[in-house]
């Protein structure tokens, strides 16, 4: 007994030690567990060369405990993290409550001029950019090209929902394990109503009208559920309703999907031979929509780097900020892992650099995606709010998760699609009724 | 045993007895194989899994990637250091109800166990307002203080049910001796307790070892424990079976071979007074 | 006999464990009492103020709360259920004289050693997966179509996996128990030509009842606020299928921000925590007494 008392007593005065010593500022970041991130904390000498009084700290998790652990700790001024990783969904709605550091006054060799215009209005409000975007994203089709061929079809690069659905049931060969389409199932806000509502769009529907109705009862919503069930139940994978981005991915990698609408970040994933079995044979298309819709199903969505409001250590953060966020950087991960695995979606000269453009053949692609998507107006209808696949307010977490739940239950065959709309619908205008937008 | 047991029935348990051994144990032998494969080798069917080859790179590839031992060293520290304070605490309480019962100690012990109805995910906002006041966020002691309280009743009840067999003659023949208080707890009713008080240690040490409510949200870094180590490969991009298996793997192992070894002290005092 | 100083000795001795225990009791509860009749959501802050019951009403009228509620019972209840019977059956099979009875032991209380978000993700993952699990192989092995667990079968799927954690702590009491049993009761029983079944129903399960009790007080404790379990595998779904209330307290305090909401929903999931806690403690009280 007495030994295990001493053991610990050893270890707490090791540990008092470490943090004595310290004389550097330290940082603590925290990210989510995404290849990306995972790959920067790889390539951390090179920060350090650069910045030695500088000692950063990974709080790596994944990402609904991050944002869970993020906005406890943003919202009661905790103070446990000097740099969040946070998306285009928290960054309006916290920069508005003041609880962002605008990342103003950024040296000229960071060009924030280069930042892609979409991501960047994402990430600014009242003219103050609020978080640099690490990489970011649109959505589109992913296909394989060997089943097109095999199945005697060409894949437009500008497909329409009917096309996507004749592609579908001609690659599905379920006694080989090949489901014609993967989409994504499992319930969140961040995951299968992501999807929905972008697929939403492209249908002509919106969330909300101008006085914040909820839309669920509309044609679109019921086009897009009953064609999404349609699609998933004849040439979906078994186990639908709970796979989400990484989920479909693994599906992909081993080639059971014939085709996967989902974020455009996945192409190098897909494409990497390391990974994938079938990294030489996909090809790619836009988000499709419907015939006559002028939307496609496509979304916005950036994780990007910012400081919590109260950190002690602004400057140290900003600069690391500004380090992983920068052309150099981008240098660094083509020099170490080659082009095609930088962080993408971000810069408007990555997609002028000849190198990367022959070394990821998504990359026009992804660029004509992300500026296709468009956050103020993601509708042909009008609407109060911003966001493409969500609803840029507070209570749309919880809301939104809300009816990805219904639609899971849906594809899981517990409810009918209109009994999934009609709860959607009703728990949709109690929470806004309860948040005070319904009067 | 006077019986005599043929060795046909003996033969026959055992299969039965191995046969449930192996359902029971086989989610835990199947991580610790997926975690010695390649990710591509970990997800094709069972028996191709088998067959192929083995490695250590999800090991390598979780090592490189984050701090395994400071996030074991915080799990240790944190789950005996709750463990032993609640036991500091709780021993003289157990102690006292257990040889001065009064009218309401049962009623006592029973408060003491409701108190962990209450859903942490209810209070959290609450104590995280707390801890952030009194700069205990992202700190071991905040974490031992909560769960040496979350695991209080336990300890208590788990201390009172042990004591309360000890058989008081002894007691009384200590005091006849002229044994004082001290001595009396000292020398007489602590080598009787030890069981006890190994096996509640033991209880609770794994209890706290498991927590992942409490050590998840009030952590960040310094103090994080293995429960933060496996949420960062619970569901990474693309394949990570192999990977999210050494992590499961290395979290676990430590309070497995534990428990293993100390399975015959757990199992002594593990009878909350269910035993006459 | 207990004298006067022994017993403010005694209350001295009682007084740290329960002052900590009330302060730890009360000041959440106290806090979570007060914000529940606060508006006040985390992410608007400048938004409070009271609003009477406007909390609870919310919550009550959730059309997940009955859902819940059921679901916590079917949850707490199926895992008593087949800890309580399988911890019987284990422990008397552990009990009989089998070859490696010590290994045997280890690999069945091994499941009590795993954290809860571990054994989620592993199931979910490498067992559940109607892909990749081992269940679809197995189904597809004997040329059925695999089965969607945590899609078609949410709470059993739950249960099941919260039951394999528990029944290890099961079997230990129950074995534990058996073994105080006098084997000479056993022997004279059998002498009188009491059959094995007899000699079971009559000698051992009365004297199981007590650890058993134990097994379902803990258990139940511990089971009311299974959390970890859900989140990793369902998020409480699919719809609201395998929603708690443990988790629709979760839903409302961490994943709406909604502190006012969630901790109306703590203050009922007490109240109704505690009518549990009363009705055990009548039964346990009987049982322990004794």
């Amino acid at each position: 007994m007495t030994y295990t008392i001493r053991a610990l007593m050893g270890a707490c005065a090791l540990g008092a030690l470490a943090t004595a010593a310290a004389a550097e500022t330290t940082i603590t970041v925290a990210t989510v567990n995404n290849g990306d991130m995972v790959r920067m904390q790889g390539l951390m000498d090179d920060f350090y060369a650069e910045h030695p009084d500088i000692k950063v700290e990974w709080v790596t998790l994944e990402e609904n405990v991050l944002r869970q652990k993020v906005t406890t700790d943003i919202a009661t001024k905790g103070g446990q993290f000097d740099v969040l990783t946070i998306g285009t969904y928290e960054v309006p709605i916290w920069g508005k409550q003041g609880w962002l550091v605008p990342l103003d006054g950024m040296p000229d060799s960071y060009d924030v001029n280069d930042l892609l215009p979409q991501i960047r209005s994402g990430l600014t409000v009242d003219d103050h950019l609020y978080a640099a975007p690490f990489y970011g994203e649109s959505s589109f089709v992913m296909y394989r090209k060997d089943l097109m061929e095999k199945a005697g079809m060409e894949m437009p690069e500008k497909p329409t929902w009917s096309d996507i659905e004749k592609a579908a049931a001609a690659m599905t060969d379920k006694d080989n394990e090949v489901y014609g389409i993967c989409l994504r199932g499992k319930a969140g806000w961040g995951e299968n109503a992501a999807f929905l509502s972008a697929m939403d769009n492209s249908m002509g529907g919106r969330w909300f009208d101008e006085n914040w109705t909820p839309q669920f009862d509309t044609a679109p919503w019921k086009e897009t559920l009953t064609r999404y069930l349609d699609m998933m139940n004849k040439y979906g994978p078994p186990g639908a309703s709970s796979n989400g981005f990484n989920e479909n991915l693994a599906l992909f990698q081993q080639g059971k999907c014939g085709m996967w609408i989902d974020a455009t970040v996945a192409a190098s994933f897909v494409t990497n031979p390391q990974d994938s079995t079938v990294a030489d044979k996909v090809g790619f298309a836009l988000a499709p929509n419907k015939e006559g819709v002028d939307k496609r199903a496509n979304w916005l969505w950036a994780w990007s780097l910012a400081i919590p409001a109260g950190t002690q250590k602004e400057e140290a953060a900003k600069t690391f900020i500004e380090w992983a966020t920068s052309k150099h950087y981008t240098e660094l991960v083509a020099e170490k892992e080659g082009w095609a695995n930088v962080p993408p979606g971000t810069r408007t000269s990555l997609y002028e650099n000849p190198k990367y453009l022959e070394a990821a053949p998504f990359a026009k692609l992804t660029l004509d995606s992300i500026n296709a998507a468009d956050p103020k107006n993601p509708s042909v209808q009008p609407v109060p709010y911003t966001g493409v696949q969500f609803v840029a307010i507070p209570e749309f977490q919880a809301i939104g998760t809300a009816v990805g739940q219904q639609f899971s239950a849906a594809l899981a065959g517990q409810v009918s699609a209109d009994q999934a709309l009609q709860s959607a619908q009703s728990l949709t205008e109690r929470e806004m009724k309860k948040a005070g937008y319904i009067k | 045993m006077a019986r005599k047991i043929s060795n046909r029935r003996r033969v026959i348990m055992s299969v039965i007895a191995w046969a449930l051994a192996f359902v029971i144990f086989f989610p835990i032998l199947w991580t610790i194989i997926l975690s010695f494969k390649t990710e591509g080798n970990a997800i094709k069917a069972p028996w191709d899994v088998l067959t192929s080859s083995w490695t250590f790179d999800s090991y390598h590839v979780v090592q490189e990637r984050s701090n395994y031992f400071r996030h074991f060293m915080n799990s240790v520290v944190i789950s005996f250091g709750s463990t032993l304070l609640a036991l500091v605490i709780a021993i003289p309480s157990a102690w006292a109800m257990a040889f001065v019962p009064g009218k309401r100690t049962k009623d006592v012990l029973m408060w003491m166990l409701s108190t962990k109805m209450m859903p942490a995910v209810g209070v959290l906002v609450p104590i995280y307002l707390m801890f952030r006041d009194w700069g205990l966020l992202d700190t071991r002691t905040g974490l031992v203080i909560v769960l040496c309280l979350m695991n209080l009743p336990i300890v208590i009840w788990m201390l009172f049910t042990y004591f309360k067999e000890i058989p008081k003659d002894i007691l009384e023949a200590a005091r006849m001796d002229g044994a004082t208080l001290g001595g009396e707890i000292l020398y007489v009713l602590t080598p009787m307790a030890v069981p006890g008080i190994a096996s509640t240690l033991l209880l609770n040490v794994i209890l706290a070892w498991n927590e992942a409510f409490w050590t998840l949200n009030l952590t960040a870094a310094k103090a994080a424990p293995l429960t933060a180590f496996i949420a960062a490969y619970s569901s990474p991009e693309g394949l990570f079976y192999a990977k999210l298996s050494a992590a499961s793997t290395l979290a676990i192992a430590p309070i497995l071979i534990l428990g293993w070894f100390s399975q015959k002290q757990l199992v002594r005092g593990l009878t909350f007074g269910a035993v006459k | 006999m207990s004298t006067q100083a022994s017993r403010s000795a005694a209350r001295l001795m009682i007084s740290p464990s329960v002052i900590l225990l009330f302060l730890w009791m009360a000041v959440p509860l106290g806090m979570t009492i007060w914000f529940s009749f606060q508006r006040y959501n985390l992410l608007m802050p400048g938004q409070g103020g009271f609003v009477g019951w406007d909390n609870y009403y919310y919550f009550l009228t959730d059309p997940a709360f009955f859902t819940a509620l059921i679901n916590t019972l079917v949850l707490v209840g199926g895992v008593l259920l087949i800890t309580v019977f399988g911890g019987i059956l284990l422990a008397l099979l552990l009990d009989q004289p089998i070859f490696g009875q010590g290994i045997v032991r280890v690999l069945v209380i091994a499941p009590f050693f795993v954290m809860p978000t571990v054994s989620a993700l592993v199931w979910k993952n490498m067992l559940y997966n109607p892909v990749n699990g081992i269940f679809a192989y197995l189904a597809k092995a004997i040329g059925l179509q695999p089965y969607d667990f945590l899609a078609h079968a949410p709470m059993l799927s739950i249960t099941i996996i919260v039951a394999w954690q528990w029944l290890p702590f099961a079997t230990l009491i129950l074995l534990t128990a058996l073994q105080s049993l006098d084997s000479e009761q056993l022997e004279a029983a059998e002498m009188d030509g009491a059959g094995a079944l007899s000699r079971f129903f009559y000698i051992m399960l009365p004297h199981l009842a007590r650890a058993a009790t134990v097994v379902i007080l803990i258990q139940t404790i511990f089971l009311l606020s299974t959390f970890a379990e859900i989140l990793v595998t369902t998020n409480g779904g699919p719809g609201n299928a395998s929603t708690t209330l443990t988790y629709l307290v979760y839903v409302q305090s961490l994943l709406q921000f909604d502190v006012g909401g969630g901790a109306a929903g703590g203050v009922i999931a007490v109240i109704l925590a505690n009518i549990v806690a009363i009705f055990l403690m009548r039964m346990i009280g009987k049982n322990l007494e004794a």
